[in-house]
């Protein structure tokens, strides 16, 4: 007998079977909110296939493959040959193994489990899973944050709804999608499960979760190039409790738990090194780490002595610390003990820094400044309950409210300076968002008052105006939801499961039309050239050639040899005499260019050039101007008015080498640009020292060969001009001529 | 811990000026040495008197001690002999430090006064999260100094 009617008339269930529902209702909103945050990731596998996207994915992918086929420790010391000929790469060393080794591991598991998964497979679905876990570490972590907040009366409320809230939003969906492989998929689940842990052991100022957030923050260091955050962050925290004169024994546990063990653990992963000692990024944790130390002596100085001494004594303390702390600092990095902040550092607080110093930071779409609309477009109606929830946190100002705080003041910040980093808002505006709403539906949804009182006097109207007050209140914010699920649904089916590998467009009848040439070309390279071939492009390019084609590249995304990319970019924005001598020097097989004038793929080489000219001017300005490659008035012309510059430049050859002949004597269009070529312009452009040797169904992608020396040792750009010289004689011969119908009349 | 000691020695000095920028001009040098001295004076008695009965703690700050002794041992050779392998001397280093961070976290919850701060962790308690840490310690430093 679990429930009975007792003597008064209620209705009584046993406080177990109460549990016990109560744990099935929770379940079961956790899997549905893992089916909802794994379904919606599903567009792209659904709509295109099961394959890796992007650039950097591929890397991810390739280096996987390679861990998976040989051991540890050969992974760690891998040595790639493949990329950046002739340097080559340490691989092993430069890479955050974090997220190579969980799938790997995923997949030894299942393997041994007797489910035999293709790695592809784990690699495409592997964001997903972690997405799933990202909503339960969400709802941990809004759970401990709210856990001493005494105003709201229930707490998981506001956790299952940042759970939710988490699980959908596009701001994490952008980086989280089937096939979107990136350090990011792993990084952020493993963010949100540092931060639960370190708002837990705040809390408790217990141990064993200070050092859990260490082994976490491991983790995290070893997926992501954005740990710097949490080291930063953590600190900045207990600063700010510091100067609020919160200090306790919690946090001294808590923090220097976790800064002695996860500093240590930190410097384990090869790429790190000993950057959490070396580098300035690291220095704040460690200022805060000598600070608690001297707070502790002086909190237990404090017990002892009298007042007045203490306080002249604190001041004395306080000089001395900031000034040897100040000059300590100054002083190592003058001399070159600790490195200074790196550029891309200084290009988070100056926004122009990059543009000015490091071009290259600067060309990445993704480091662009974020224009407002995303945040709603990423956002979503939690753009306007983020603020409310920073609000009901200042009301609070509990430990884990100023950890909010601060997090969210930081986290604004950075996600307005580069749109990548809104990756990183996105969680704590879910957490405020979850707090938000679980305060308004404890409230407003709470109607049992009302109900009761309607029903025992029928007559009383207030009761009754309160209660459809709150349910209008109620009413909307649902509405709100459910536009909320809508428009991560449509976001997430219409901007961010596109693999960018394979392009969808649409037919005029509307039916789907899949541009496949990324893979035809890529195909081609595997199966048609040598298997030592070097293939050079673009970095942007230099993965997915690595990845897709398995060619030697000469850059790749990894970026880390400013001036081997700018070399290539030389190469392309110099003329052809000129270019001849670089490609020789670098030993280049093929060229490959993307090109999209006909088909109007707008992110192809041409749109891009100015930055490989940018690049390369960095390194070579007497040689390259940017200014050269625009007209004088200072338009960007790619038709029969482009400047010299461009036209001789070997870019502009190869993106348009035989363009007029696609159109069949008409003049083609570019229909990037919009800029009409006269088809006898077309005509003239000539290659010489390459030859055309594949362009792709819709000329996307365009691969040359560098043609061999001359054996008799000519210049290869001679003897073009003679022959075109010849050529044009023997046409104009042949024009001449009058030549009899050949038409069959029957 | 190395660093936390060098500060505490060098209070001294600094007290004297800040001390006599903000004294009256009467006050000398040496009465306020006096007072300084008082203050290191009760601060060890008292400490002497609390820890009188408690073998546990006396014990806890040996360790101490000895982990500080350590500590400055090691940044002394590295300073003498060069830090040639750096991942060594980092590991000894970092493990010093961490352990004494540790045992004074483990000192601050097993100290009957902070009963009331540390909710919900017994003395066992705390004492497993200390060994916990410390084998985690102990196993990274292994591995760390190859």
């Amino acid at each position: 007998m679990v429930s009975l009617i007792d003597n008064e008339g209620y209705l009584r269930v046993d406080p177990t079977l109460l549990k016990l529902v109560k744990l099935l209702l929770l379940t079961l909103i956790f899997v549905s909110v893992s089916f909802a945050a794994v379904s919606s990731r599903l567009f792209s596998v659904i709509r295109f296939e099961s394959i890796i996207h992007e650039f950097d994915p591929w890397f991810n992918f390739r280096a996987t493959k390679h861990l998976v086929n040989t051991s540890f420790y050969e992974f760690l010391n891998w040595f790639d040959d493949k990329t950046w000929y002739p340097l080559g790469r340490v691989t092993g060393g430069t890479l955050y193994p974090g997220l190579m080794v969980t799938s790997s591991v995923i997949y030894h598991i299942l393997k041994f489990v007797g489910l035999p998964v293709d790695i592809r497979n784990i690699c495409v679905l592997l964001a997903p899973a972690f997405s799933s876990i990202t909503s339960v570490a969400m709802y941990l972590l809004t759970l401990e944050v709210t856990s001493t907040t005494p105003t709201l009366k229930h707490k998981k409320t506001a956790a299952l709804f940042s759970a939710f809230l988490m699980g959908i939003t596009p701001g994490y969906i952008s980086r989280s999608v089937a096939g979107s492989y990136d350090n990011e998929a792993i990084a952020i689940t493993l963010l949100l499960v540092t931060f639960f842990l370190w708002v837990k052991s705040v809390n408790t100022g217990s141990i064993f979760y200070g050092a859990l957030t260490a082994m976490f923050y491991f983790y995290m260091v070893s997926a992501w190039g954005g740990y710097v955050f949490i080291t930063n962050i953590i600190p900045l925290h207990v600063f700010i409790l510091l100067l609020m004169g919160r200090f306790d024994y919690k946090i001294y546990t808590s923090y220097c738990t976790w800064y002695a063990l996860g500093t240590l653990m930190s410097m384990q992963i090869p790429f790190v090194g000993f950057l959490p000692i070396r580098s300035n990024d690291h220095m704040a944790a460690f200022g805060v780490f000598g600070l608690l130390q001297l707070v502790l002596l002086v909190s237990y100085l404090k017990d002892t002595l009298s007042p007045t001494k203490f306080v002249r004594l604190m001041f004395a303390f306080s000089a001395v610390v900031a000034t040897v702390g100040i000059s300590g600092l100054v002083l190592a990095t003058k001399m070159g003990w600790i490195a200074p902040w790196t550029g891309r550092f200084y290009s988070l607080w100056d926004t122009n820094y990059a543009k000015v110093h490091i071009p290259i930071i600067a060309s990445v779409s993704e480091h662009q400044p974020t224009p407002w609309s995303s945040f709603f477009f990423d956002l979503n109606f939690m753009i306007w309950l983020f603020p409310v929830g920073v609000y009901f946190c200042f009301q609070e100002l509990s430990n884990p409210a100023v950890f909010v705080i601060v997090y969210s003041v930081l986290g604004s910040y950075f996600a307005g300076v580069m749109v990548r980093l809104m990756l990183t808002l996105a969680p704590i505006v879910c957490v405020c968002a979850g707090i938000t709403l679980g305060r308004l539906f404890n409230i407003y949804l709470d109607v049992k008052d009302e109900l009761s009182s309607w029903w025992n006097n029928k007559e009383s109207q207030d009761s009754l105006f309160t209660l459809l007050s709150k349910m209008v209140v109620s009413a909307t914010f649902v509405f709100y939801l459910v536009f909320y699920v809508q428009h991560c649904t449509w976001v997430t089916s219409n901007a961010y499961s596109s693999p960018s590998v394979v392009l969808a467009s649409r037919n005029p009848d509307g039916s789907q039309l899949l541009i496949d040439d990324y893979r035809e070309a890529y195909y081609w390279l595997r199966m048609n050239t040598p298997e030592d071939a070097k293939v050079m492009a673009w970095w942007d390019y230099g993965y997915q050639i690595g990845g897709m084609a398995d060619r030697t590249t000469f850059v790749d995304n990894n970026t880390w040899n400013n001036t081997h990319i700018a070399t290539v970019g030389r190469a392309m924005a110099t003329s052809e005499d000129k270019a001849e001598v670089i490609m020789r020097q670098l030993d280049v097989d093929y060229v490959l260019v993307i090109f999209g004038g006909l088909i109007g793929y707008s992110g192809d080489d041409i749109n891009k050039f100015l930055w490989m000219v940018r690049i390369s001017e960095g390194i070579w300005p007497e040689e390259i101007s940017e200014r050269n490659y625009f007209t004088d008035r200072g338009a960007y012309r790619v038709d029969d008015l482009a400047t010299d510059a461009m036209k001789n430049s070997l870019m502009y050859k190869l993106s348009f080498y035989r363009f007029g002949d696609a159109y069949n004597g008409l003049d083609p269009v570019d229909r990037v640009r919009q800029q009409k070529l006269s088809s006898s312009y077309a005509k003239s452009i000539t290659l010489d020292v390459m030859e055309e040797a594949f362009t792709s169904e819709n000329w996307i992608v365009r691969i040359y060969k560098l043609k061999n020396r001359d054996n008799f040792g000519r210049d290869l750009i001679d003897i073009g001009k003679k022959d075109r010289k010849q050529q044009s004689k023997r046409t104009k011969r042949m024009l001449s001529r009058k030549k009899p119908t050949l038409d069959l009349r029957v | 811990m190395a660093k936390k000691d060098a500060k505490a020695k060098t209070v001294p000095a600094i007290k004297k000026q800040s001390g006599s920028v903000a004294a009256e001009p009467t006050a000398n040098a040496i009465s306020f040495f006096q007072e300084l001295g008082n203050s290191v004076k009760i601060s060890f008695n008292s400490y002497i008197s609390e820890t009188k009965d408690n073998q546990k703690l006396r014990l806890i700050d040996a360790f101490l001690v000895f982990l500080v002794c350590l500590g400055i041992l090691q940044f002394v050779f590295c300073l003498l002999v060069g830090n040639f392998p750096f991942n060594a001397f980092l590991g000894g280093f970092i493990a010093t430090v961490a352990q004494f961070v540790l045992t004074v976290s483990l000192r601050l919850q097993s100290l009957d006064a902070n009963k009331t701060v540390f909710k919900g962790i017994t003395p066992e308690r705390a004492l497993g999260d200390y060994i916990f840490a410390s084998l985690a310690l102990h196993f990274v430093v292994l591995h760390f100094i190859n």
